[in-house]
Protein backbone atom coordinates (compact mmCIF):
# COMPACT_ATOMS: atom_id res chain seq x y z
CA UNK A 1 0.00 0.00 0.00
CA UNK A 2 1.41 3.37 -1.01
CA UNK A 3 1.60 6.21 1.48
CA UNK A 4 -1.16 8.82 1.14
CA UNK A 5 -0.34 12.21 -0.38
CA UNK A 6 -0.63 14.28 2.78
CA UNK A 7 -0.15 17.58 0.95
CA UNK A 8 -3.20 16.75 -1.19
CA UNK A 9 -5.22 15.79 1.91
CA UNK A 10 -4.99 19.40 3.10
CA UNK A 11 -7.69 20.17 0.55
CA UNK A 12 -10.06 18.05 2.65
CA UNK A 13 -9.83 20.44 5.63
CA UNK A 14 -11.63 23.75 4.83
CA UNK A 15 -10.53 25.60 7.99
CA UNK A 16 -6.87 25.41 7.02
CA UNK A 17 -7.39 27.59 3.97
CA UNK A 18 -7.81 31.03 5.48
CA UNK A 19 -5.69 34.00 6.45
CA UNK A 20 -5.14 35.28 9.98
CA UNK A 21 -3.80 38.84 10.34
CA UNK A 22 -3.14 38.81 6.60
CA UNK A 23 -0.96 35.68 6.74
CA UNK A 24 -1.80 32.10 5.78
CA UNK A 25 -3.02 30.25 8.88
CA UNK A 26 -0.48 27.82 10.34
CA UNK A 27 -2.68 25.91 12.77
CA UNK A 28 -0.42 24.25 15.35
CA UNK A 29 -2.87 23.90 18.24
CA UNK A 30 -4.27 20.48 17.39
CA UNK A 31 -3.77 19.09 20.89
CA UNK A 32 -6.30 21.69 22.06
CA UNK A 33 -8.77 21.02 19.26
CA UNK A 34 -8.44 19.92 15.67
CA UNK A 35 -10.20 20.88 12.44
CA UNK A 36 -12.90 18.94 10.64
CA UNK A 37 -12.53 17.25 7.24
CA UNK A 38 -15.25 18.13 4.71
CA UNK A 39 -16.56 14.56 4.98
CA UNK A 40 -17.28 15.13 8.68
CA UNK A 41 -18.95 18.48 8.03
CA UNK A 42 -21.04 16.82 5.30
CA UNK A 43 -22.15 14.04 7.65
CA UNK A 44 -23.25 16.56 10.29
CA UNK A 45 -25.10 18.72 7.76
CA UNK A 46 -26.77 15.66 6.18
CA UNK A 47 -27.84 14.46 9.61
CA UNK A 48 -29.40 17.79 10.56
CA UNK A 49 -30.87 18.39 7.10
CA UNK A 50 -32.50 15.03 6.54
CA UNK A 51 -32.15 12.57 9.40
CA UNK A 52 -32.59 14.29 12.71
CA UNK A 53 -35.02 13.33 15.42
CA UNK A 54 -34.58 12.13 18.99
CA UNK A 55 -32.97 8.74 19.41
CA UNK A 56 -34.32 5.55 21.08
CA UNK A 57 -37.80 7.00 21.40
CA UNK A 58 -40.06 7.14 18.40
CA UNK A 59 -41.64 4.58 16.14
CA UNK A 60 -41.61 7.06 13.28
CA UNK A 61 -39.12 6.87 10.46
CA UNK A 62 -36.86 9.81 11.31
CA UNK A 63 -36.41 8.64 14.88
CA UNK A 64 -35.41 5.25 13.57
CA UNK A 65 -32.96 6.81 11.09
CA UNK A 66 -31.45 9.02 13.82
CA UNK A 67 -31.12 6.02 16.13
CA UNK A 68 -29.45 4.03 13.38
CA UNK A 69 -26.96 6.86 12.67
CA UNK A 70 -26.17 7.25 16.39
CA UNK A 71 -25.80 3.53 17.01
CA UNK A 72 -23.85 3.20 13.76
CA UNK A 73 -21.33 5.70 15.13
CA UNK A 74 -21.11 3.63 18.32
CA UNK A 75 -20.35 0.47 16.34
CA UNK A 76 -17.72 2.27 14.31
CA UNK A 77 -16.02 3.55 17.48
CA UNK A 78 -16.21 0.05 18.96
CA UNK A 79 -14.27 -1.39 16.01
CA UNK A 80 -11.87 1.59 16.01
CA UNK A 81 -10.92 0.92 19.66
CA UNK A 82 -10.94 -2.86 19.42
CA UNK A 83 -13.72 -3.18 22.00
CA UNK A 84 -15.45 -6.53 22.07
CA UNK A 85 -19.04 -5.20 21.84
CA UNK A 86 -20.80 -1.89 21.12
CA UNK A 87 -22.33 -1.86 24.61
CA UNK A 88 -18.83 -1.09 25.92
CA UNK A 89 -18.91 2.34 24.22
CA UNK A 90 -20.57 5.06 26.34
CA UNK A 91 -21.04 8.43 24.64
CA UNK A 92 -20.19 11.30 26.96
CA UNK A 93 -19.59 15.04 26.48
CA UNK A 94 -15.83 14.45 26.36
CA UNK A 95 -12.83 13.00 28.16
CA UNK A 96 -13.50 15.10 31.25
CA UNK A 97 -17.03 13.78 31.60
CA UNK A 98 -15.87 10.21 31.02
CA UNK A 99 -13.37 10.38 33.88
CA UNK A 100 -15.87 12.11 36.17
CA UNK A 101 -18.37 9.36 35.35
CA UNK A 102 -15.95 6.64 36.45
CA UNK A 103 -14.78 8.54 39.53
CA UNK A 104 -18.35 9.25 40.66
CA UNK A 105 -20.25 6.12 39.68
CA UNK A 106 -17.56 3.50 40.29
CA UNK A 107 -15.78 5.43 43.03
CA UNK A 108 -18.83 6.10 45.17
CA UNK A 109 -19.75 2.41 45.12
CA UNK A 110 -16.26 1.01 45.58
CA UNK A 111 -13.91 3.41 47.36
CA UNK A 112 -13.52 3.53 51.13
CA UNK A 113 -11.40 5.29 53.73
CA UNK A 114 -7.69 4.71 53.19
CA UNK A 115 -8.09 3.26 49.70
CA UNK A 116 -5.47 4.53 47.30
CA UNK A 117 -5.80 6.12 43.87
CA UNK A 118 -2.57 6.24 41.85
CA UNK A 119 -2.21 9.11 39.35
CA UNK A 120 0.87 10.53 37.66
CA UNK A 121 2.64 13.86 37.75
CA UNK A 122 1.95 14.47 34.04
CA UNK A 123 -1.85 14.27 34.25
CA UNK A 124 -4.18 16.89 32.80
CA UNK A 125 -6.33 18.49 35.52
CA UNK A 126 -9.27 16.46 34.20
CA UNK A 127 -7.54 13.28 35.40
CA UNK A 128 -6.65 14.81 38.78
CA UNK A 129 -9.57 16.86 40.04
CA UNK A 130 -12.35 14.24 39.55
CA UNK A 131 -10.28 11.87 41.70
CA UNK A 132 -9.66 14.54 44.33
CA UNK A 133 -13.40 15.14 44.58
CA UNK A 134 -14.26 11.47 45.14
CA UNK A 135 -11.21 10.91 47.38
CA UNK A 136 -12.39 13.75 49.61
CA UNK A 137 -15.88 12.30 49.73
CA UNK A 138 -14.78 8.72 50.46
CA UNK A 139 -11.66 9.36 52.56
CA UNK A 140 -9.43 7.83 49.88
CA UNK A 141 -5.81 8.85 49.36
CA UNK A 142 -4.10 9.99 46.14
CA UNK A 143 -0.59 8.77 45.32
CA UNK A 144 1.46 10.23 42.47
CA UNK A 145 3.90 8.56 40.05
CA UNK A 146 6.85 10.97 39.63
CA UNK A 147 8.47 12.05 36.34
CA UNK A 148 12.12 11.99 35.34
CA UNK A 149 13.82 15.00 33.72
CA UNK A 150 12.83 13.86 30.23
CA UNK A 151 9.16 13.84 31.25
CA UNK A 152 8.81 10.05 31.45
CA UNK A 153 7.07 8.19 34.26
CA UNK A 154 9.37 6.62 36.85
CA UNK A 155 8.12 3.04 36.54
CA UNK A 156 10.21 1.74 39.44
CA UNK A 157 8.60 4.35 41.68
CA UNK A 158 5.20 3.37 40.25
CA UNK A 159 5.71 -0.27 41.24
CA UNK A 160 6.71 0.94 44.70
CA UNK A 161 3.38 2.78 45.03
CA UNK A 162 1.30 -0.33 44.28
CA UNK A 163 0.02 -2.32 47.22
CA UNK A 164 -3.05 -3.96 48.76
CA UNK A 165 -4.74 -0.56 49.25
CA UNK A 166 -4.37 0.45 45.56
CA UNK A 167 -7.90 0.51 44.13
CA UNK A 168 -7.47 2.72 41.05
CA UNK A 169 -4.62 3.48 38.67
CA UNK A 170 -5.54 6.37 36.34
CA UNK A 171 -2.95 7.68 33.88
CA UNK A 172 -2.76 9.44 30.54
CA UNK A 173 -1.80 7.46 27.46
CA UNK A 174 -0.09 10.58 26.03
CA UNK A 175 0.78 13.75 27.95
CA UNK A 176 -0.88 16.86 26.53
CA UNK A 177 1.84 19.14 27.92
CA UNK A 178 4.95 17.07 27.13
CA UNK A 179 3.97 14.63 24.40
CA UNK A 180 5.29 11.64 26.37
CA UNK A 181 3.74 8.33 25.31
CA UNK A 182 3.35 6.25 28.46
CA UNK A 183 3.85 2.46 28.42
CA UNK A 184 0.19 1.90 29.19
CA UNK A 185 0.07 -1.87 28.65
CA UNK A 186 2.88 -2.32 31.17
CA UNK A 187 1.21 0.04 33.67
CA UNK A 188 -2.14 -1.75 33.29
CA UNK A 189 -0.53 -5.16 33.78
CA UNK A 190 1.19 -4.04 37.00
CA UNK A 191 -2.01 -2.40 38.27
CA UNK A 192 -4.01 -5.56 37.57
CA UNK A 193 -1.45 -7.50 39.58
CA UNK A 194 -2.76 -5.74 42.71
CA UNK A 195 -6.39 -5.88 41.57
CA UNK A 196 -6.70 -2.15 40.82
CA UNK A 197 -9.20 -0.60 38.39
CA UNK A 198 -7.37 0.89 35.40
CA UNK A 199 -8.52 4.15 33.80
CA UNK A 200 -6.70 5.60 30.78
CA UNK A 201 -7.04 9.22 29.61
CA UNK A 202 -6.65 8.75 25.88
CA UNK A 203 -7.52 12.29 24.75
CA UNK A 204 -4.10 12.93 23.19
CA UNK A 205 -3.38 9.35 22.13
CA UNK A 206 -6.35 8.51 19.93
CA UNK A 207 -5.54 11.17 17.28
CA UNK A 208 -1.96 9.92 16.98
CA UNK A 209 -1.79 6.16 17.66
CA UNK A 210 -3.81 3.09 16.85
CA UNK A 211 -5.43 2.23 20.17
CA UNK A 212 -6.53 -1.32 20.95
CA UNK A 213 -8.22 -1.51 24.33
CA UNK A 214 -8.17 -5.31 24.29
CA UNK A 215 -4.39 -5.30 23.86
CA UNK A 216 -3.98 -2.63 26.54
CA UNK A 217 -6.18 -4.60 28.91
CA UNK A 218 -7.55 -1.49 30.66
CA UNK A 219 -10.96 -1.27 32.34
CA UNK A 220 -11.71 2.25 31.04
CA UNK A 221 -10.41 4.40 28.20
CA UNK A 222 -11.70 7.95 27.63
CA UNK A 223 -11.29 10.39 24.74
CA UNK A 224 -12.88 13.46 23.12
CA UNK A 225 -14.23 13.77 19.58
CA UNK A 226 -13.06 17.35 19.06
CA UNK A 227 -9.39 16.37 19.23
CA UNK A 228 -10.12 13.63 16.66
CA UNK A 229 -11.26 15.87 13.79
CA UNK A 230 -14.91 15.70 14.88
CA UNK A 231 -17.21 18.31 16.45
CA UNK A 232 -17.01 19.23 20.14
CA UNK A 233 -19.81 18.07 22.42
CA UNK A 234 -19.25 14.33 22.34
CA UNK A 235 -16.67 11.98 23.78
CA UNK A 236 -16.25 8.29 24.36
CA UNK A 237 -15.83 6.27 27.48
CA UNK A 238 -14.87 2.69 26.74
CA UNK A 239 -15.66 0.48 29.72
CA UNK A 240 -15.11 -3.26 30.05
CA UNK A 241 -18.66 -4.65 30.03
CA UNK A 242 -18.41 -6.60 33.28
CA UNK A 243 -17.27 -3.44 35.08
CA UNK A 244 -19.94 -1.23 33.50
CA UNK A 245 -22.63 -3.77 34.33
CA UNK A 246 -21.69 -3.71 38.01
CA UNK A 247 -21.81 0.09 38.26
CA UNK A 248 -24.72 2.18 39.55
CA UNK A 249 -25.96 5.04 37.33
CA UNK A 250 -24.30 8.43 37.48
CA UNK A 251 -26.90 10.88 36.21
CA UNK A 252 -30.60 10.11 36.27
CA UNK A 253 -33.14 10.91 33.58
CA UNK A 254 -34.63 9.66 30.36
CA UNK A 255 -33.04 6.80 28.44
CA UNK A 256 -31.15 5.37 31.45
CA UNK A 257 -34.08 3.59 33.08
CA UNK A 258 -35.96 0.35 32.71
CA UNK A 259 -39.04 0.98 34.87
CA UNK A 260 -39.80 4.16 36.82
CA UNK A 261 -42.30 4.42 39.64
CA UNK A 262 -42.44 6.61 42.74
CA UNK A 263 -41.66 3.52 44.81
CA UNK A 264 -38.38 3.10 42.93
CA UNK A 265 -36.86 2.68 39.52
CA UNK A 266 -34.69 0.12 37.81
CA UNK A 267 -31.80 0.88 35.53
CA UNK A 268 -31.23 0.16 31.88
CA UNK A 269 -28.26 -1.95 30.89
CA UNK A 270 -25.01 -0.30 29.73
CA UNK A 271 -24.40 1.84 27.79
CA UNK A 272 -27.88 3.41 28.14
CA UNK A 273 -27.54 3.38 31.94
CA UNK A 274 -24.83 6.03 31.57
CA UNK A 275 -26.44 8.13 28.84
CA UNK A 276 -29.23 10.00 30.61
CA UNK A 277 -30.95 12.61 28.49
CA UNK A 278 -30.77 13.40 24.79
CA UNK A 279 -27.15 13.04 23.64
CA UNK A 280 -25.18 15.16 21.15
CA UNK A 281 -26.44 13.05 18.27
CA UNK A 282 -24.99 15.06 15.40
CA UNK A 283 -21.58 15.26 17.09
CA UNK A 284 -21.60 11.48 17.53
CA UNK A 285 -22.50 11.09 13.84
CA UNK A 286 -19.61 13.44 13.05
CA UNK A 287 -17.31 11.33 15.21
CA UNK A 288 -18.30 8.22 13.26
CA UNK A 289 -17.53 10.05 10.01
CA UNK A 290 -14.17 11.25 11.37
CA UNK A 291 -13.18 7.70 12.31
CA UNK A 292 -14.17 6.53 8.84
CA UNK A 293 -12.07 9.32 7.28
CA UNK A 294 -9.01 8.54 9.43
CA UNK A 295 -9.25 4.83 8.72
CA UNK A 296 -9.44 5.70 5.02
CA UNK A 297 -6.19 7.68 5.28
CA UNK A 298 -4.62 4.98 7.43
CA UNK A 299 -3.83 5.28 11.15
CA UNK A 300 -0.28 3.95 10.74
CA UNK A 301 0.42 6.40 7.91
CA UNK A 302 -0.92 9.26 10.06
CA UNK A 303 1.34 8.28 12.96
CA UNK A 304 4.36 8.09 10.64
CA UNK A 305 3.54 11.49 9.08
CA UNK A 306 3.18 13.13 12.51
CA UNK A 307 6.42 11.55 13.74
CA UNK A 308 8.26 12.97 10.71
CA UNK A 309 6.76 16.44 11.29
CA UNK A 310 7.70 16.28 14.98
CA UNK A 311 11.31 15.42 14.13
CA UNK A 312 11.46 18.31 11.62
CA UNK A 313 9.89 20.75 14.11
CA UNK A 314 12.06 19.65 17.03
CA UNK A 315 15.25 20.25 15.06
CA UNK A 316 14.12 23.57 13.59
CA UNK A 317 12.69 25.02 16.82
CA UNK A 318 15.68 23.90 18.89
CA UNK A 319 17.95 25.99 16.65
CA UNK A 320 16.16 29.27 17.51
CA UNK A 321 18.16 31.39 20.00
CA UNK A 322 17.07 30.97 23.63
CA UNK A 323 14.71 28.02 23.03
CA UNK A 324 14.58 25.08 25.40
CA UNK A 325 12.33 22.06 24.69
CA UNK A 326 10.28 20.84 27.68
CA UNK A 327 9.55 17.12 27.36
CA UNK A 328 12.23 15.03 25.70
CA UNK A 329 10.86 11.52 26.23
CA UNK A 330 12.23 8.76 24.01
CA UNK A 331 8.68 7.96 22.94
CA UNK A 332 6.71 11.09 22.02
CA UNK A 333 3.56 12.05 20.16
CA UNK A 334 3.50 15.19 18.01
CA UNK A 335 3.53 17.74 20.85
CA UNK A 336 6.39 20.24 21.05
CA UNK A 337 6.41 22.22 24.30
CA UNK A 338 9.10 24.86 24.73
CA UNK A 339 10.19 28.00 26.57
CA UNK A 340 12.37 30.91 25.45
CA UNK A 341 14.93 32.46 27.76
CA UNK A 342 13.47 35.61 29.34
CA UNK A 343 10.25 35.58 27.28
CA UNK A 344 6.91 34.60 28.77
CA UNK A 345 4.98 32.08 26.63
CA UNK A 346 2.02 34.47 26.36
CA UNK A 347 4.20 37.01 24.62
CA UNK A 348 5.40 34.27 22.27
CA UNK A 349 1.76 33.32 21.58
CA UNK A 350 0.72 36.91 20.80
CA UNK A 351 3.64 37.54 18.44
CA UNK A 352 3.15 34.21 16.64
CA UNK A 353 -0.56 34.95 16.25
CA UNK A 354 0.30 38.25 14.57
CA UNK A 355 2.07 36.15 11.92
CA UNK A 356 -0.83 33.71 11.48
CA UNK A 357 0.70 30.96 13.63
CA UNK A 358 -1.65 29.41 16.20
CA UNK A 359 0.01 27.79 19.22
CA UNK A 360 -1.11 27.27 22.80
CA UNK A 361 0.58 29.29 25.55
CA UNK A 362 -0.08 28.55 29.18
CA UNK A 363 -0.03 25.78 31.74
CA UNK A 364 -2.04 23.42 29.50
CA UNK A 365 -4.28 22.44 32.44
CA UNK A 366 -1.28 20.53 33.77
CA UNK A 367 0.04 22.74 36.57
CA UNK A 368 1.94 19.88 38.29
CA UNK A 369 3.95 19.41 35.08
CA UNK A 370 4.83 23.12 35.05
CA UNK A 371 5.92 22.89 38.68
CA UNK A 372 8.02 19.79 37.96
CA UNK A 373 9.93 21.62 35.23
CA UNK A 374 10.02 24.90 37.20
CA UNK A 375 8.38 26.97 34.47
CA UNK A 376 5.24 29.12 34.88
CA UNK A 377 3.97 28.06 31.46
CA UNK A 378 5.17 26.83 28.09
CA UNK A 379 4.41 27.52 24.46
CA UNK A 380 3.16 24.41 22.69
CA UNK A 381 3.02 23.53 19.02
CA UNK A 382 0.98 20.37 18.41
CA UNK A 383 0.94 18.82 14.98
CA UNK A 384 -1.71 17.00 13.00
CA UNK A 385 -1.40 14.89 9.86
CA UNK A 386 -2.65 17.88 7.85
CA UNK A 387 0.20 20.15 8.93
CA UNK A 388 3.19 20.51 6.67
CA UNK A 389 6.77 21.74 6.69
CA UNK A 390 5.58 25.20 5.61
CA UNK A 391 3.55 25.50 8.84
CA UNK A 392 6.64 24.66 10.87
CA UNK A 393 8.76 27.10 8.85
CA UNK A 394 6.20 29.82 9.67
CA UNK A 395 6.51 28.91 13.35
CA UNK A 396 10.29 29.16 13.21
CA UNK A 397 10.12 32.53 11.39
CA UNK A 398 7.76 33.77 14.10
CA UNK A 399 10.09 32.59 16.84
CA UNK A 400 12.91 34.54 15.18
CA UNK A 401 10.64 37.62 15.32
CA UNK A 402 10.16 36.96 19.05
CA UNK A 403 13.91 36.60 19.53
CA UNK A 404 14.44 39.84 17.62
CA UNK A 405 11.90 41.83 19.64
CA UNK A 406 13.20 40.53 22.96
CA UNK A 407 16.85 40.88 21.96
CA UNK A 408 17.85 37.23 22.26
CA UNK B 1 -2.12 43.85 15.26
CA UNK B 2 0.31 43.62 12.39
CA UNK B 3 3.29 45.39 13.89
CA UNK B 4 4.25 43.78 17.15
CA UNK B 5 6.79 46.51 17.78
CA UNK B 6 3.88 48.88 18.32
CA UNK B 7 2.82 46.62 21.18
CA UNK B 8 6.23 45.63 22.50
CA UNK B 9 7.73 49.12 22.60
CA UNK B 10 11.25 49.60 23.91
CA UNK B 11 10.06 51.09 27.18
CA UNK B 12 7.86 48.03 27.86
CA UNK B 13 10.69 45.62 27.02
CA UNK B 14 13.09 47.58 29.21
CA UNK B 15 10.73 47.53 32.23
CA UNK B 16 10.10 43.82 31.63
CA UNK B 17 13.82 43.12 31.69
CA UNK B 18 14.61 45.41 34.62
CA UNK B 19 11.42 45.91 36.61
CA UNK B 20 11.48 48.85 39.04
CA UNK B 21 10.55 48.47 42.72
CA UNK B 22 10.62 44.69 42.37
CA UNK B 23 10.56 42.67 45.58
CA UNK B 24 8.79 42.62 48.92
CA UNK B 25 8.34 46.19 50.20
CA UNK B 26 9.57 46.59 53.76
CA UNK B 27 7.14 48.45 55.99
CA UNK B 28 4.21 48.09 53.58
CA UNK B 29 0.93 49.23 55.13
CA UNK B 30 -1.22 47.31 52.67
CA UNK B 31 -0.83 44.74 49.92
CA UNK B 32 -2.92 42.64 47.58
CA UNK B 33 -2.43 39.59 45.47
CA UNK B 34 -3.53 39.46 41.85
CA UNK B 35 -3.72 36.16 40.04
CA UNK B 36 -5.03 35.27 36.64
CA UNK B 37 -5.85 31.57 36.89
CA UNK B 38 -6.26 31.31 33.12
CA UNK B 39 -2.71 32.26 32.20
CA UNK B 40 -0.88 32.06 35.52
CA UNK B 41 0.10 35.74 35.83
CA UNK B 42 0.72 36.15 39.52
CA UNK B 43 1.71 39.34 41.38
CA UNK B 44 1.64 40.81 44.85
CA UNK B 45 1.53 44.59 45.03
CA UNK B 46 2.69 46.40 48.19
CA UNK B 47 1.92 49.98 49.23
CA UNK B 48 3.39 52.03 52.08
CA UNK B 49 1.03 54.83 53.01
CA UNK B 50 2.01 57.88 55.04
CA UNK B 51 -1.31 59.43 55.93
CA UNK B 52 -3.15 59.86 52.65
CA UNK B 53 0.03 59.86 50.61
CA UNK B 54 1.58 56.86 48.84
CA UNK B 55 5.18 56.87 50.06
CA UNK B 56 6.28 53.77 48.17
CA UNK B 57 4.90 51.01 45.93
CA UNK B 58 6.53 47.66 45.20
CA UNK B 59 5.63 44.36 43.58
CA UNK B 60 6.79 40.82 43.15
CA UNK B 61 5.65 37.86 41.12
CA UNK B 62 5.79 36.63 37.55
CA UNK B 63 3.95 36.91 34.30
CA UNK B 64 4.24 38.11 30.72
CA UNK B 65 6.09 41.22 29.52
CA UNK B 66 2.86 43.24 29.33
CA UNK B 67 1.84 42.53 32.92
CA UNK B 68 5.32 42.92 34.35
CA UNK B 69 6.05 46.21 32.57
CA UNK B 70 2.60 47.45 33.53
CA UNK B 71 3.31 46.66 37.19
CA UNK B 72 6.77 48.22 37.05
CA UNK B 73 5.63 51.47 35.42
CA UNK B 74 2.65 51.61 37.77
CA UNK B 75 4.90 51.58 40.82
CA UNK B 76 6.98 54.52 39.56
CA UNK B 77 3.87 56.48 38.58
CA UNK B 78 1.91 56.01 41.83
CA UNK B 79 4.72 56.88 44.21
CA UNK B 80 4.07 60.24 45.83
CA UNK B 81 0.41 60.48 44.83
CA UNK B 82 -2.45 61.05 47.24
CA UNK B 83 -4.71 57.98 47.49
CA UNK B 84 -7.59 59.78 45.75
CA UNK B 85 -5.35 60.79 42.85
CA UNK B 86 -4.02 57.23 42.61
CA UNK B 87 -7.57 55.89 42.42
CA UNK B 88 -8.31 58.34 39.61
CA UNK B 89 -5.23 57.21 37.72
CA UNK B 90 -6.26 53.55 38.11
CA UNK B 91 -9.62 54.40 36.53
CA UNK B 92 -7.99 56.40 33.74
CA UNK B 93 -5.53 53.61 32.91
CA UNK B 94 -8.32 51.06 32.96
CA UNK B 95 -10.37 53.25 30.65
CA UNK B 96 -7.48 53.54 28.20
CA UNK B 97 -6.86 49.77 28.15
CA UNK B 98 -10.56 49.05 27.63
CA UNK B 99 -10.57 51.53 24.76
CA UNK B 100 -12.99 53.89 26.54
CA UNK B 101 -10.51 56.70 27.20
CA UNK B 102 -8.39 58.46 24.58
CA UNK B 103 -4.91 58.83 26.07
CA UNK B 104 -4.33 61.95 23.95
CA UNK B 105 -6.95 63.70 26.08
CA UNK B 106 -5.02 63.01 29.29
CA UNK B 107 -1.33 63.47 28.44
CA UNK B 108 -0.34 64.87 31.83
CA UNK B 109 -2.05 62.18 33.87
CA UNK B 110 -1.03 59.17 31.81
CA UNK B 111 2.44 60.30 30.65
CA UNK B 112 4.50 57.23 29.61
CA UNK B 113 1.63 54.87 30.44
CA UNK B 114 0.39 55.70 26.96
CA UNK B 115 2.72 52.98 25.64
CA UNK B 116 0.14 50.42 26.77
CA UNK B 117 -2.51 51.83 24.45
CA UNK B 118 -1.77 49.10 21.88
CA UNK B 119 -3.03 46.46 24.33
CA UNK B 120 -6.58 47.74 23.86
CA UNK B 121 -6.58 46.13 20.39
CA UNK B 122 -5.79 42.70 21.87
CA UNK B 123 -8.76 41.46 23.89
CA UNK B 124 -6.92 38.45 25.32
CA UNK B 125 -4.09 40.62 26.66
CA UNK B 126 -6.21 43.32 28.32
CA UNK B 127 -6.28 41.48 31.61
CA UNK B 128 -2.48 41.21 31.56
CA UNK B 129 -2.08 44.99 31.51
CA UNK B 130 -4.83 45.52 34.10
CA UNK B 131 -3.90 42.85 36.65
CA UNK B 132 -1.36 44.91 38.68
CA UNK B 133 -3.69 47.91 38.64
CA UNK B 134 -6.55 45.85 40.00
CA UNK B 135 -4.19 44.56 42.66
CA UNK B 136 -3.10 48.04 43.77
CA UNK B 137 -6.72 49.16 43.86
CA UNK B 138 -7.54 46.18 46.06
CA UNK B 139 -4.61 47.03 48.33
CA UNK B 140 -5.76 50.67 48.65
CA UNK B 141 -9.35 49.54 49.27
CA UNK B 142 -8.06 47.16 51.97
CA UNK B 143 -9.41 44.07 50.23
CA UNK B 144 -6.19 42.09 49.98
CA UNK B 145 -7.24 40.47 46.74
CA UNK B 146 -7.82 41.71 43.25
CA UNK B 147 -10.66 40.84 40.99
CA UNK B 148 -11.64 41.90 37.52
CA UNK B 149 -14.94 40.05 37.74
CA UNK B 150 -17.80 42.03 36.36
CA UNK B 151 -15.30 43.98 34.30
CA UNK B 152 -16.61 45.27 30.99
CA UNK B 153 -13.84 43.20 29.53
CA UNK B 154 -14.39 41.81 26.03
CA UNK B 155 -12.75 38.55 27.11
CA UNK B 156 -15.95 37.78 28.93
CA UNK B 157 -17.17 36.91 32.35
CA UNK B 158 -14.94 34.79 34.51
CA UNK B 159 -11.88 34.83 32.27
CA UNK B 160 -10.73 38.15 33.59
CA UNK B 161 -11.00 36.93 37.14
CA UNK B 162 -8.00 37.77 39.23
CA UNK B 163 -7.99 36.49 42.75
CA UNK B 164 -5.66 35.27 45.42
Amino acid sequence: MTAPDFEALRADIPALHQEVHGRPLAYLDNAASSHLPQAVLDAVVRYHSREHSNVHRGVHTLSQVATERYEGARRRVQRFLGASRPEEIVFTRGTTEGINLVAQAWGRANLGAGDEIVLSELEHHSNIVPWQLIAQERGAVIRVIPLNDAGELDLAAFRGLLGPRTRVVAVAHVSNALGTINPVAEIVAAAKGVGALTVIDGAQAVPHLRVDVAALGCDFYAFSAHKLYAPPGVGVLYGRYAVLEGMPPWQGGGDMIEVVSFEGSTWAKPPSRFEAGTPSIAAAVGLGAAVEYLEGVGLEAIAAREDALLAYATEAVSAVPGVRIIGTAASKASVLSFVMEGVHPHDIGTILDSEGVAVRAGHHCAQPVMRRFKVPATARASLAFYNNEADIDALVRGLHTVAGIFGL
Amino acid sequence: MSDMRQLYQEVILEHNKKPRNFGVLEGATCSAHGHNPLCGDNYTVYVRLEGEQIAQVGFEGEGCAISKASASMMTTRLKGLEVAAAQELVELFRGMILGEVDPEAHPKALKHLKVFQGVSALPVRIKCALLPWHAVKAALDGRGEASTEGEADPVGEGEGSARS
